[in-house]
């Protein structure tokens, strides 16, 4: 067990964990932020996505020690003082989800690329997103959502 | 007589549920109605729920008996909701309006659609209804929510039930006014007198009332013409707090004092645990070990240290003896009937006179492989006892078939045990069966705390029941002018959903022969309709092949169904079939069926790379009829998931298996769809609000498949009869 510090979603948390330990697992069953899924435990899927200095990053394959003095950013903290971001509202308006077990991780690869790239067309989104698995199928409506979303933030959306 | 162990029990319990979920769901079984009813009981359980006024739709006779599902009956005694009612609805002294329904909501999004059709019947806006969905406490029993049956059943209910609510509500005004009914008006919320313009809300109508009416039939619903509400595309009701992160699905749920458990998987399919020495686990702080036959778990604080505990049992198994493996697999299933014994499903005329009269014969097997639900929330439950009672809360298309199996398997009465299911990530009809559920309540028995239990993906990908493979014979006989005149099919295995044709053929036999099967197999969306579909409307295009006629020609020439027609021209015209290739590598297939009240047909555009036989989906286009559509953007939804999700098991999705072993059971290498399968998706909905509506979360999987095939053919001349098609580009 060691002590460290990690700044999620603004706050600082102290925290005595085992280093090895994965940041998903300390993000759900430490801090009680659910938001991010458990759906492989191999990186494989992204349900578990969060933003570590702004990179999409699997949490349930990222050892907490490595993200120690970091800034974590997780679905919940995307909306701020209740107005939902750009890619959260675009997700609603074009329904781009079934079960939405997906969707923050969907979501937060979907902040990230936008930060990267402001004006990604369908092919670039579908290759971003190539390690997002949505079993319920409804890629076609997230690529809309990320589509949508950066036009709203050309138009000064956050 | 000795009594079963728990592990006999348990197992017993999720066999009879698993072969539950096996025997397709349709064939329900017919149980007598429930011997008594609970007038008295009735009142007393609706006093939990303050006042305001209760509508009830009592089920009677045949319908009662419709919805009595096999291994999970109604039973005597204090069980929540009293037995006779279907769904009911509480308009409560502040006006709110509550809905009661045993559905389970796994993303299909009938929480919004039942929603609308309540909302249409009381003339209220959809955020004003509230759904308390899945709770064996307060809700009506419910078979299950599988077999597409939602919309036709559950939500003609509903209207129903909403439809005698407003009229009730009517009645209380009238009553209250002296006025006749007829003059009223029941709108946004209020009753309103037209001619003094006095209103009454549905609170001020329901306050101090205590009234139960129970009603079992239509009062007036609203006609398909009228909706307003009911037939638009409403966004999903809560969808803010799935875009958030802040609903939680099971495996998000804490309850205070919770431990994390985990189980001891046999080390191969049907081995038994022959000696364990859990010592070593024993010693770790906070941690249970549980072993009962050959059941051994641990419960642990966290869960780290309870797959810590779990890597310290030193466990021997013995192994069954030796089964059969993929390569096996097709040559099993034709060599092992089952006792059920093979059942003819259709005989007409006689096939060989049929065969007689043809001009071309032909004779092909098709295959299909085994695969997985993977959803991607993993099987989980969360137990917890209190003074004997058992509550679980878990994803489960079954609550009430889970609530059955927990009182199986710890002898208890059903009244001692509650089923919850959030909102879940989805299912695909493999969470028919309580093992998480079972599992987890026996480890929190033991610690005497909450236990929270989640299958890992291999996990998922070892011990959950899988889409059955099948091996399909045909023979058929055309003219020369694409009459059909011969048609035999055999199913081995897979099933007998879609079994029957649709097509016009004089001479028939159609039979279902029931396997052995290698692996635990059971419900997936749309069962055997996807097999059988793509085996027949394969063959379909080979013989079009054989007497050079267009394919879709070929099928309108023997089909006289006008709604299997329409949505076959609808596909082709979106399509825009009958135009020329522009590539040598391009290939254009169509495919059409019909499952469970939906029909639906598919146009696929392929591109196949000439020296590695990579196939590329270029384009699908999907026409689905059902009927009345309650959410039209819903409903596109469901037919591009579906059809998402056919590509899967159309192109690359297989399990594979050997000695009791599956040897892919991860993302890693079980390959899914992902963003970078995905043609361009269209769909064409066929409205027809003149019929009943049918339910659409399966049916639209079903072409995708032999619409591909087909397209493969057209492109390269190679005819694929395996699904998978293309697992690393098509096979030399």
């Amino acid at each position: 067990m060691k002590a460290i510090e990690l700044q999620v979603n603004g706050v600082k948390r102290a925290l005595a964990v085992d280093v090895e330990r994965p940041l998903l697992s300390v993000l759900r069953d430490e801090l009680k932020l659910t938001g991010s899924k458990y759906g492989c435990g191999e990186g494989q899927c992204g349900a578990c996505t969060v933003l570590v200095d702004g990179q999409a990053t699997r949490s349930c394959i990222t050892p907490v020690a490595e993200v120690s003095g970091k800034r974590i950013v997780t679905i919940e903290g995307l909306a701020t003082n209740g107005r939902l971001h750009v890619v959260q509202q675009a997700f609603l308006d074009a329904e781009a989800f079934q079960c939405a077990y997906c969707t923050p991780g969907m979501i937060m690869s979907g902040v990230a690329l936008l930060d990267k790239n402001a004006n990604p067309d369908a092919q670039e989104i579908a290759r971003s997103m190539q390690g997002n698995i949505c079993r319920c199928g409804a890629y076609p409506r997230i690529v809309t959502a990320i589509l949508s979303a950066a036009q709203a933030k050309k138009g000064g959306a956050k | 007589m000795n009594e079963p162990t728990f592990t006999q029990a348990a197992t017993q319990a999720a066999t009879e549920g698993a072969a539950e979920a096996a025997f397709e769901p349709e064939r329900y079984e017919l149980a007598g109605a429930p011997a008594y009813h609970f007038e008295v009981a009735r009142r007393d359980f609706f006093k939990l729920f303050g006042g305001g006024v209760f509508v009830l739709l009592l089920l009677k006779g045949a319908a009662a008996q419709q919805e009595e599902s096999g291994g999970s009956r109604r039973r005597g005694g204090n069980t929540g909701v009293p037995q006779d009612i279907a769904s009911w609805l509480q308009i409560a002294e502040d006006g709110a309006v509550t809905v009661y329904t045993g559905k389970v909501e796994v993303g299909q999004n009938i929480r919004t659609s039942l929603a609308q059709v309540v909302a249409e019947e009381l003339r209220v806006s959809v955020n004003a209804i509230r759904l308390v969905m899945a709770d064996t406490e307060l809700t009506p029993y419910d078979a299950g929510t599988f077999g597409s049956r939602t919309t036709p059943v559950m939500a003609a209910q509903l209207r129903r039930v909403a439809a005698a609510a407003r009229e009730l509500l009517l009645d209380l005004a009238a009553e209250q006014w002296k006025k006749d009914r007829a003059t009223l008006l029941a709108d946004g919320g209020k009753v309103t007198d037209p001619a003094t313009k006095r209103a009454l809300t549905f609170g001020q109508l329901s306050k101090g009332q205590r009234l139960v009416k129970t009603v079992t039939d239509a009062a007036n619903p609203t006609p398909v013409k009228q909706w307003k509400v009911a037939g638009a595309s409403v966004a999903k009701v809560d969808g803010r707090a799935f875009v958030t992160g802040a609903h939680r699905y099971t495996p998000d749920l804490q309850r205070p004092g919770m431990l994390y458990g985990k189980v001891l998987r046999p080390t191969s399919f049907g081995a038994t645990l022959t000696a364990a020495d859990s010592r070593e686990a024993e010693k770790l702080p906070g941690v249970t070990v549980v072993r009962d036959g050959d059941f051994l778990g641990v419960s642990a604080p966290d869960e780290a240290t309870a797959r810590k505990a779990l890597s310290l049992v030193r466990a021997e198994w013995k192994a069954a003896s030796a089964q059969p493996s993929t390569r096996e697999l097709f040559d099993y299933l034709r060599k092992n009937p089952s006792g059920a014994g093979s059942r003819p499903v259709e005989s007409l005329g006689k096939v060989a006179d049929g065969l007689a009269q043809a001009d071309v014969k032909l004779e092909q097997s098709y295959t299909v492989a085994y695969i997985a639900h993977a959803p991607l929330e993993p099987r989980a439950a969360v137990a917890e006892w209190q003074d004997g009672k058992l509550t679980v809360w878990t994803g489960t298309q079954r609550p009430f078939g889970v609530r059955s199996e927990l009182a199986n398997a710890f002898r208890i009465g059903e009244e001692n045990v509650r089923v919850i299911v959030p909102d879940t990530g989805s299912a695909y009809g493999g969470k028919h069966t309580g093992e998480a559920a079972v599992e987890a309540a026996r480890l929190a028995r033991a610690a005497g705390k909450p236990v929270k239990l989640v299958w890992s993906r291999e996990e998922e990908f070892t011990w959950a029941y899988f889409r059955p493979a099948g091996v399909i014979d045909i023979r058929s006989g055309a003219r020369r002018d694409g009459t059909l005149t011969a048609w035999e099919f055999h199913n081995y295995n897979s099933g007998a959903s879609a079994i029957r044709t649709l097509y016009e053929v004089p001479n028939q036999q159609i039979e279902f022969h029931p396997t052995r099967s290698p692996l635990k197999q059971g419900s997936y969306r749309g069962l055997a309709a996807t097999a059988n579909h793509f085996a027949r409307e394969s063959h379909m295009d080979e013989l079009a092949r054989a007497v050079n006629i267009d394919p879709l020609a070929f099928r309108l020439k023997n089909l006289k169904d006008q709604r299997l027609r329409a949505v076959l021209e609808a596909a082709a015209k979106q399509f825009g079939w009958g135009r020329k290739k522009s590539s040598p590598h391009q290939g254009f297939g169509i495919a059409g069926g019909f499952e469970k009240g939906g029909y639906v047909a598919t146009c696929a555009e392929v591109s196949v790379e000439p020296d590695s036989g990579r196939v590329r989906i270029v384009r699908a286009v999907t026409a689905f009829e059902c009927g009345a559509i309650l959410n039209p953007d819903q409903l596109k939804n469901q037919i591009e998931g579906s059809v998402v999700m056919a590509i899967g098991g159309a192109l690359f999705e297989a399990i594979d298996f050997a000695d009791g072993k599956i040897l892919n059971p991860r993302f890693s290498r079980y390959r899914v769809p992902r963003f970078g399968d995905m043609p361009i998706l269209e769909t064409v909905l066929v409205d027809r609000p003149d019929l009943p509506s049918a339910g659409a979360g399966e049916t639209p999987i079903v072409c995708l498949a032999p619409a591909v095939g087909n397209a493969i053919f057209d492109a390269t001349g190679k005819r694929p009869r395996s699904l998978p098609m293309a697992v690393n580009g098509l096979k030399a």
